[in-house]
């Protein structure tokens, strides 16, 4: 049959009729999702390659022209007759247009006048009015010689295109680290974040326990109660919340913006979806293991710690990446619970202070942004089956 | 700092050992006030039983309800309380505030925008779901596409709002633009546009962060559901005759439909609670309030208890029908357990 085909044969098998089609089908499917990708991937890429670029670069072009030489265009002034040197026959001006500072940068083509910088390329040579001629290197070194004297006093310009090395750097990191207090609040962010993380787990796990396994009046009621909080907006509690620890605080005679307060109400705002998850994988563990431990006059109690509480690992793990990202993320409580003082304010918060103070200067909120972003991207990516399973389980149920 | 760390880390441990403490405590405590031995009567050792198996329960849920009374329970109430009062909590005024609100165009526009919202992004979010979870399962690299698209959902709200700010940032006519959208309207031979003071276009920008969000979550879930429908009767309409689109139509979003409404609601109030994102990009500038913001603003800008409330009120009304909804589902069921 191939060699049919290989000799040129117009003879179709009905068979592969329906091949073509399909494979139409399939590029326009990994092209369709090639382009939902780029689309989906692109804003953050820029982040990170805006994040290392030097900050002069990133200011004047876009980071997709990150791997090309930038050229800007630029004037210095060459030397005036007193300057001159006499070499061989000839009178010798010399220097650097570039003032001797040409890290990463080099002259692409020059020209005496404004209109006329690219009359030559690096190297190449133009006529002075002033008389002789002038060569520029790429690094910017000038000669211009002339076989009479020199005797201008006004210092003329040499008008260049000048290209910038790509040039990538760990500067803006350690700029946003030292100098705007990024460090400070990402250890902010994991002080708030760690209590807040594991308190809950231990408190929902025993009820959600209670929930799946025990039999109570009043059991459809609390379970009710907990699948409506799920949805209860937050900002329903801010208000009464902050009295409540204005209160508090009048009467013990501290702050009432501190890191215990915020750990409280991570705690109570995770405890729904905790309750709710464990108690959805808690249901579903095999009833003749807890029956016949039942039957072998183990308590409640020693049920859930030896049994329970190992084999529900999965699910407290999901719960903990979860609780784990929705601290870190967030900004409302943060700012209602702890405020902007410099030793208390968040990630998320220095961040927004950051967009509203260092608006243009894209050097630092690309890097601080990517600060912020980094511990989270770590958590997802290495244990994204635990995330995944826990959205499965909170939501679809 | 360190000691910052310490104290986190103390902070844990404490917290781990309270918890013990009471529940190991409180067990104990049970056990020895309810006991049984062998000296009492039959009937005295049942009752005893049952009434163990009666408070233990409580005892195992009664932190997790203390936290939830408190933090989550009361302040229901209370803030529907002080949504009848004044700026300062101290007298009552009936519906004066609504009254306020439903006469103030500031809240009319936040509650428009929000209406906007809540059409347009749980909309696309699903969409964009479902059509790439379709793709990708199809396709070997599938997984790698979707744990890319899935990224964003780890990045806070901030981040993402740092991100597309990038992405619309504005630099004048004539220079080189660094902004991705304001490059391609240039390259497209237009003017550069400083996108965030737009009426309207600026709110849709916005929306397109949530989306770009939101996405993956719908793609993840729809997928999982999708690969649940069962082969086949994929294969049964393939023998039919049924075409990629009559199956994808005909089948499987029949199939999947009560999954794709708890998408739909899920990030219905995602959307209604959404807050950082307008607060880091415009804060409510250029016609662009939500009531979040809105509500953030009487409450810790202004400082008025009873305005702030009122506006959080009409936040739960709006989410209601939709608890309402799930707990009737969960009650469902509870009856089939």
């Amino acid at each position: 049959m191939t060699s049919i085909a290989s000799e040129g044969s117009i003879s179709v098998p009905s068979t592969s009729q329906t091949r073509p089609r399909v494979n139409i089908g399939r590029i326009a499917a990994h092209v369709a999702l090639l382009f939902f990708v780029a689309l989906w991937t692109f804003p953050t890429v820029g982040l990170l390659i805006s994040s290392v670029r030097d900050k002069d670069q990133l200011a004047v072009s876009g980071w997709w022209t990150a791997l090309t030489p930038a050229t800007t265009q630029n004037a210095s002034r060459v030397g005036a007759a007193a300057d001159q040197v006499q070499e061989g026959g000839a009178f010798v001006i010399k220097g650097n247009i570039l003032g001797g500072d040409s890290a990463g940068r080099q002259i692409v083509s020059f020209g005496t006048t404004n209109a006329e910088l690219a009359a030559a390329p690096a190297g190449g040579k133009l006529p002075m009015r002033d008389g002789g001629e002038i060569t520029v290197a790429a690094n910017g070194d000038y000669v211009w010689t002339s076989p009479t004297e020199f005797t201008h006093t006004a210092r003329p310009r040499i008008y260049f295109v000048m290209g910038a090395q790509p040039r990538f750097t760990l500067e803006n990191y350690v700029a946003v680290l030292s100098a705007e207090g990024i460090a400070q609040s990402f250890i902010n962010s994991i002080t708030v974040a760690i209590p807040s993380t594991v308190i809950p787990i231990m408190i929902a796990a025993f009820a959600a326990y209670a929930l799946a396994w025990m039999r109570f009046p009043g059991r459809g009621l609390v379970v009710a109660l907990v699948v409506g909080l799920l949805v209860v907006p937050l900002q329903m509690s801010l208000i009464p919340l902050l009295r409540m620890y204005n209160v508090f605080a009048n009467v013990i005679g501290t702050d009432s913006k501190g890191y215990p307060g915020v750990w409280l109400a991570h705690t109570a705002f995770g405890l729904p979806l905790a309750i709710y998850l464990l108690r959805n994988y808690m249901a579903g563990l095999p009833r003749e293991i807890m029956e016949s431990a039942r039957i072998d006059g183990a308590s409640h109690f020693k049920i859930f710690t030896t049994m329970v509480l190992p084999l529900s690992f999965p699910a407290l793990a999901s719960f903990a990446i979860f609780q784990f990202l929705w601290i870190w993320n967030d900004l409302l409580v943060a700012l209602v619970f702890l405020g902007a003082q410099d030793d208390k304010v968040v990630l998320t918060g220095r961040l927004v202070s950051l967009l509203g103070t260092q608006g243009d200067n894209w050097e630092l909120l690309t890097s601080g942004a990517f600060v912020s972003i980094v511990v989270p991207l770590i958590v997802f990516f290495s244990l994204q089956r635990y995330f995944v399973r826990g959205l499965l389980a909170g939501s679809v149920k | 700092m360190i000691q910052q760390i310490l104290s986190a880390a103390l902070a844990v441990l404490i917290a781990l050992a309270a918890c013990f403490a009471y529940f190991w405590g409180t067990n104990w405590v049970l056990d020895k006030l309810v006991a049984t031995d062998n000296s009492m009567s039959p009937e005295t050792v049942t009752r005893r039983d049952n009434r163990r198996s009666a408070i233990r329960p409580w005892l195992f849920i009664f932190p997790a309800l203390l936290f939830l009374t408190v933090y989550l329970v009361y302040p229901v109430f209370e803030t529907l309380r002080l949504s009848f009062f004044d700026k300062f909590g101290q007298n009552f005024i009936g519906f004066a505030n609504y009254g306020w609100a439903l006469s103030d165009p500031g809240f009319w526009q936040a509650a428009f925008n929000n209406v906007g919202w809540l059409l347009i992004v749980p909309f696309f979010s699903t969409a964009f779901g479902l059509i790439i979870a379709t793709l990708a399962d199809r396709l070997w690299w599938g997984n790698i596409a979707k744990s890319l698209i899935f990224m964003p959902m780890a990045i806070s709200f901030v981040g993402a709002s740092v991100i597309w700010k990038f992405v619309y940032t504005y630099r004048g006519p004539g220079i080189e633009q660094i902004g991705v959208l304001n490059a391609i309207v240039v390259g497209l031979g237009g003017e550069p546009q400083t996108w965030l003071t737009i009426p309207v276009l600026n709110s849709v920008l916005l929306m397109v962060i949530l989306i770009w969000i939101q996405t993956g979550f719908a793609m993840v879930i729809l997928s999982a559901a999708l690969r649940g429908v069962p082969e086949e009767t994929l294969e049964a309409a393939r023998i039919d005759g049924a075409n990629d689109f009559r199956i994808f139509f005909d089948i499987m979003i029949p199939q999947i439909w009560g999954t794709l409404i708890v998408v739909w609601t899920t990030i219905t109030i995602t959307v209604l609670k959404v807050f950082d994102i307008v607060y880091a990009m415009t804060n409510g500038e250029f016609q662009t309030q939500v009531l979040a913001n809105f509500m953030y603003r009487w409450m810790f800008i202004s400082g008025d208890y009873g305005r702030g409330s009122t506006i959080a009120v009409i936040l739960m009304l709006a989410v209601v029908p939709i608890m309402v909804w799930n707990i009737r589902r969960a009650n469902a069921e509870e009856g089939t357990r």
